[in-house]
């Protein structure tokens, strides 16, 4: 799958309460979720992202609460994947398991602006920074987690897991 | 093997398994709250097996915004409270509950040798029993409630060892922000960490808990200790099923040791906005505070409460703070009334609340406004976390939180207490 967006960057250690506060979590409607999307980091991002858009981030991007409300929020927002130097790992289930992609590439990050446009072959792995000029390849996923992606996530991989188990 | 391998290989049916790799582990007991059980069990419905996989190892406790802030809360309680009559998996209701890290291992439904996974990230406090327990999301927490196991990478273990005896008011809070300021919020990142040495042997049970609390702080899986006397004695009276003690072996190989002498070490403060943000008390600084909170999964153990009574007793919150203590259970609760804990609390002007999550987390019961500090014996200090953007939190243990309510800025217990 290839995804195309702008960029909205961020530094280190994005936590949970700062994607989605917790006063926002008496709710788990992924649509309500969005409208307060990063509201306490950044301020002007739902009212700038755009359907198919990317954040970028440095290390440990979503420490903190384990909530899901946060992946959720992200993805209902419109962002079409993650792009970090490295993730926190209930976040990196998280967003896995509900299908919101997540790359690691310490290069893109490196020598990416926030603004700039990038199309991502989910595939390949291969980061195009189209503003720039510039080809960067993400870490290959392990072998379960690409097999837990390319099942549609884990409620999917689940569903058939179960039925194999019947057979 | 380390103690994690252990456990992990023993519930996977494995001879051996070594970081890095993915198994699929059985797991002893799966948790959801009130906040992320609504998306756990919309999940669950996905998946279309109608029944839990065994009931009697699902839990499931309303403890963040409960008894219920709002109609948006109380919808959301509602819904976990109706899956669990109609399921038959363990509930506890308001008035018999407490937060859940408080409330499982107090109530017997963790022990040493499990595998918990919970749909909180502070899942990591049964680490203190032996168990390896880990903080996941609520579709994980659905998945496992169908299948009864779950994937896991197995993760490395960093062997921390702390060397010397700690000083008056200091425990096991202490050793957690030093630690965390050290290493950093990722510095443990995707790893599990081990707690031993002579101090931890010393440390208390609730001491512990407290430590592996904050594990997910450092960014690790879980942390964890070994099972000794003091945690048979715990499990001894609860217990109401076998369990299973691993040790670590002696040739294990760890990704990392970091040793430290704490014989010197003062009360830590973690500053805003993060518990890596740590300092020594003596320099910290002058810090007025608006707010104290005393509770919570960290340190609303009946240890903590006494801690901050013995601070209290006979003396007066400054006039200018709210402190505001919340035991960590009902049974917390009902110990600390015996044992005359709420009586001076009330009588030095705190407010006692009903066990919740509350303000730890911004929800209720003392959400901070604009530009207010607080003192907090909680886990997480970021931006946001108890109220306003705007705010701060500082987070120490509950001594030097009991210190500063009085005060009305931000010192040691020695300042107030003195010897
Ligand atoms: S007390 Fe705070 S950290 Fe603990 S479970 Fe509740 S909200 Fe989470």
């Amino acid at each position: 799958m290839i995804l195309n967006g702008k960029v909205h960057k961020y530094g280190a250690d994005v936590n949970t309460d700062v994607i989605i506060p917790a006063r926002y979590l008496n709710v788990s409607d992924p649509a309500e979720l969005a409208k307060h999307c990063m509201e306490d980091i950044d301020r002007e991002f739902v009212a700038e992202v755009q359907p198919g858009d990317i954040i970028m981030a440095t290390t440990n991007f979503g420490c903190g609460s384990s909530r899901e409300h946060a992946p959720l929020a992200i993805k209902a927002s419109g962002i079409s994947c993650i792009i970090a130097k490295s993730f926190a790992r209930i976040f990196f289930r998280n967003a896995i398991n509900i299908g919101l992609p997540l790359l690691e590439c310490e290069e893109a990050v490196a020598q990416t602006e926030a603004g700039d446009l990038l199309e991502v072959d989910l595939s390949s792995g291969k980061i195009k920074n189209l503003t720039r000029g510039m080809t960067f390849t993400a870490k290959p996923y392990p072998d379960f987690m690409a097999e837990l992606i390319s099942a549609g996530g884990l409620i999917e991989y689940t569903k058939q897991r179960l039925i194999s188990r019947r057979l | 093997m380390t103690l994690v391998e252990k456990i992990l290989a023993a519930h996977t049916g494995k001879e051996k398994v070594s970081p890095g790799e993915f198994i699929n582990a059985r797991v002893d007991l799966i948790l959801a709250n009130d906040i992320t059980a609504p998306i756990a069990i919309r999940e669950f419905q996905r998946i279309g097996v109608g029944k839990v996989f065994d009931p009697k190892k699902v839990v499931m406790v309303p403890d963040h915004f409960v008894p219920n802030k709002d109609i948006a809360s109380a919808e959301q309680a509602k819904l976990m409270r109706e899956f669990c009559y109609e399921q038959g998996v363990i509930y506890f209701e308001v008035g018999r509950m407490g937060i859940e890290h408080v409330l499982l291992p107090e109530q017997g439904l963790v022990l040493p040798g499990d595998v918990v996974i919970g749909a909180d990230s502070h899942t990591c406090t049964y680490g203190a029993l032996g168990a390896l327990a880990t903080g996941m999301g609520s579709t994980d927490i659905a998945a496992a409630m169908a299948t009864g196991d779950i994937w896991m990478k197995v993760p490395p273990t960093i062997k921390l060892i702390y060397h010397g005896t700690l000083g008056e008011w200091v425990g096991g809070k202490d050793l957690i922000l030093f630690t965390i300021g050290d290493i950093g919020v990722d510095g443990a990142l995707y790893s599990a960490m081990e707690f031993t040495g002579e101090a931890i042997d010393a440390l208390s049970i609730d001491g512990r808990f407290t430590m592996a609390n904050m594990a997910i702080e450092a960014g690790a899986k879980v942390g964890v200790f070994r099972v000794d006397n003091k945690t048979q004695l715990y499990i001894k009276s609860r217990a109401k099923r076998s369990y299973m003690v691993y040790e670590p072996d002696g040739d294990a190989e760890y990704s990392q040791v970091i040793e430290y002498d704490v014989s010197a070490l003062e009360p830590q403060v973690a500053l805003p906005h993060s518990p890596a943000n740590t300092k020594p008390i003596s320099q910290v600084g002058d810090i007025e505070i608006n707010q104290a909170v005393i509770g919570s999964c960290t340190n609303g153990r009946l240890e903590d409460l006494r801690l901050a009574a013995e601070i209290l007793k006979r003396k007066k919150v400054h006039p200018r703070v709210r402190c505001i203590i919340l035991p960590g259970s009902q049974q917390v609760y009902l110990d600390a009334l015996r044992e005359g804990l709420i009586g001076i609390f009330i009588r030095a002007g705190a407010a006692v609340s009903t066990p919740t999550c509350g303000p730890c987390l911004g929800g209720h019961m003392g959400v901070l406004a604009d530009g207010e500090r607080c003192i907090s014996t909680t886990n997480r200090n970021f931006v946001g976390r108890m109220g306003s953007p705007k705010s701060e939190v500082y987070l120490a243990s509950p001594a030097v939180a009991a210190a500063s309510a009085i005060m009305g800025r931000i010192t040691s217990p020695d300042e107030v207490i003195k010897p």
